[in-house]
């Protein structure tokens, strides 16, 4: 199939050539990009929400939820759900999708479940592609699920319009919440099983956090105002409480980045397109590496070399460099 | 930095009724098909039309339902039914669990390509996947 072809089949709805094209996608394949390519003028329509959180705080379970009450509202939608890659084998059980069993019958939600592959960070090489996959096949929605994070992976805030960083009671003190990292990028907060003991304490320490960070008229070091104020939302996905809520904070941010003729908007997007350039520029820098050293024997017997202290790493990689002709 | 293999995954939906808690070998199943570098997508079911539009949507090679409590011949045929109608009719379709012997005429009728009843090992379901899958 030509990739006119599939880009036509996958804008009239064809399901398996959109999922054929993400298999493409999750495998490198070189075609895939010319699909892509001709897929971009239809993108650009879907909002785009990240869930991201600790492993076990209940991602999957509040996607299930978010998406029960989306398709209430008759909004279309789109699942990406990333769980780990075996480091040893480098295969995967992915598990996501047990959880969102009962829209499996729903022809208007589209799950895909991903595997890192060796990608850091929080997603995969390919959700980029896969998500303008599912924006250009008309979802209205698209909710992108990290695998489970710890406090450093902000993939995530560079690709989705909204970021929800969810946690649970019992986590951490307040000292972990004014760190650096994933709970800068968070534009809402979630603190999922409220049913559970220090629900309310949790949810305290994150506001107390956010008062330092966020202030209408701009805080004492940068005095900017703020054109959005994250909200900490307490919900337990189970019975559903909190719910209502958590929507109309989806709701409230899309408000707040599409408000004024859509600057903030328009930032975010600007920001997350020079992200993917410099991603690509950096796959592809890596390709050519791997190509033009004839995959990776070379490295292993320089590693010996450095392992037995014969030369030192930085030298290493600059004559790997220039044999490799990059530098 | 990743050492540069294959990108190329085995992709296997590995499903069980909801109705059935027998589910420790499948779960070995998906843990020994972890090791051996296949993508394993874990589900359960209500209805096997479930099965199928996971079985699209994720575009897996391989589809792996497990039956512990009958009603796999049925199954097996709407199943394949199902995936003649969304145009996935080309992905294998192994089945496992309590398959009596006299049932294997007729899930081989239905062609399902694999079936590995009591007493069948692990190793044998990824051995005929790898087999096949790529050949």
């Amino acid at each position: 199939m030509t990739p006119e072809e599939i880009a036509q089949r996958i804008v009239s709805g064809e399901l398996p050539a959109a999922a054929r094209l993400m298999r493409a996608i999750d495998d490198v394949q070189p075609e895939a990009v010319d699909a892509l390519k001709l897929l971009f003028p239809h993108t650009g329509r879907a909002r785009v929400i990240g869930i991201t959180g600790s492993p076990g705080v209940g991602k999957s379970t509040l996607t299930d939820a978010v998406v029960t009450r989306l398709r209430k509202k008759k909004l279309t939608v789109g699942v990406v759900a990333v769980d780990p890659t075996s480091p040893f084998s480098g295969g995967a059980i992915l598990g996501d999708r047990i959880r969102m069993q009962r829209h499996a019958n729903d022809d208007d939600v589209f799950i895909r479940s991903l595997a890192t592959r060796g990608h850091f960070g929080g997603l995969t090489c390919s959700t980029r592609g896969v998500v303008a996959v599912m924006d250009a096949m008309g979802k209205d929605v698209i909710l992108v699920e990290t695998v489970g994070v710890g406090q450093d992976e902000v993939d995530i805030a560079r690709m989705a319009d909204t970021t929800i960083i969810v946690t649970v009671p019992g986590m951490g003190d307040d000292v972990q919440a004014i760190k650096a990292g994933i709970l800068e990028v968070g534009d809402i907060f979630v603190v999922n099983k409220m049913d559970r003991d220090g629900a309310g304490i949790t949810a305290g320490h994150l506001k107390a956090m956010l008062s330092l960070t966020f202030h209408p008229h701009g805080t004492e070091c940068d005095q900017v105002a703020q054109p959005w104020y994250p909200p900490v939302v307490s919900c337990c996905s189970l019975d559903g409480r909190g719910m209502d809520e958590l929507l109309q904070a989806m709701d409230d941010h899309y408000e707040a980045l599409t408000v004024d003729g859509g600057k903030l908007l328009t930032k975010r997007r600007i920001e997350r397109a020079e992200k993917e350039i410099l991603d690509l520029f950096q796959l592809r820098i890596n390709q050519m590496f791997f190509a033009r050293l004839g995959n990776g024997g070379r490295i292993e017997a320089v590693a010996k070399d450095v392992a037995s202290m014969r030369i030192d790493p930085y030298t290493a990689c600059e004559e790997l460099m220039k044999s490799a002709k990059i530098i | 930095m990743e050492k540069q293999v294959s990108p190329k995954r085995i992709k296997v939906l590995l499903s069980k009724s909801r109705m059935d808690v027998h589910d420790r070998g499948v779960r070995y199943l998906a843990r020994c098909m972890l090791e051996s570098g296949m993508e394993v997508i874990l589900s359960r079911h209500g209805l096997i039309d479930e099965v199928a539009n996971a079985a699209l949507q994720e575009d897996v090679d391989v589809i792996g339902i497990s039956f512990s409590v009958g009603g796999h011949v049925a199954a097996s045929e709407r199943l394949r039914k199902l995936m003649q109608e969304k145009g996935i009719g080309d992905k294998l379709v192994i089945v496992g669990g309590i398959i009596p012997d006299d049932d294997i005429p007729a899930l081989k009728k239905l062609d399902i390509d694999g079936i590995f009843g009591a007493g069948s090992s692990a190793a044998e379901a990824i051995e005929f996947i790898n087999a096949r899958v790529n050949a």
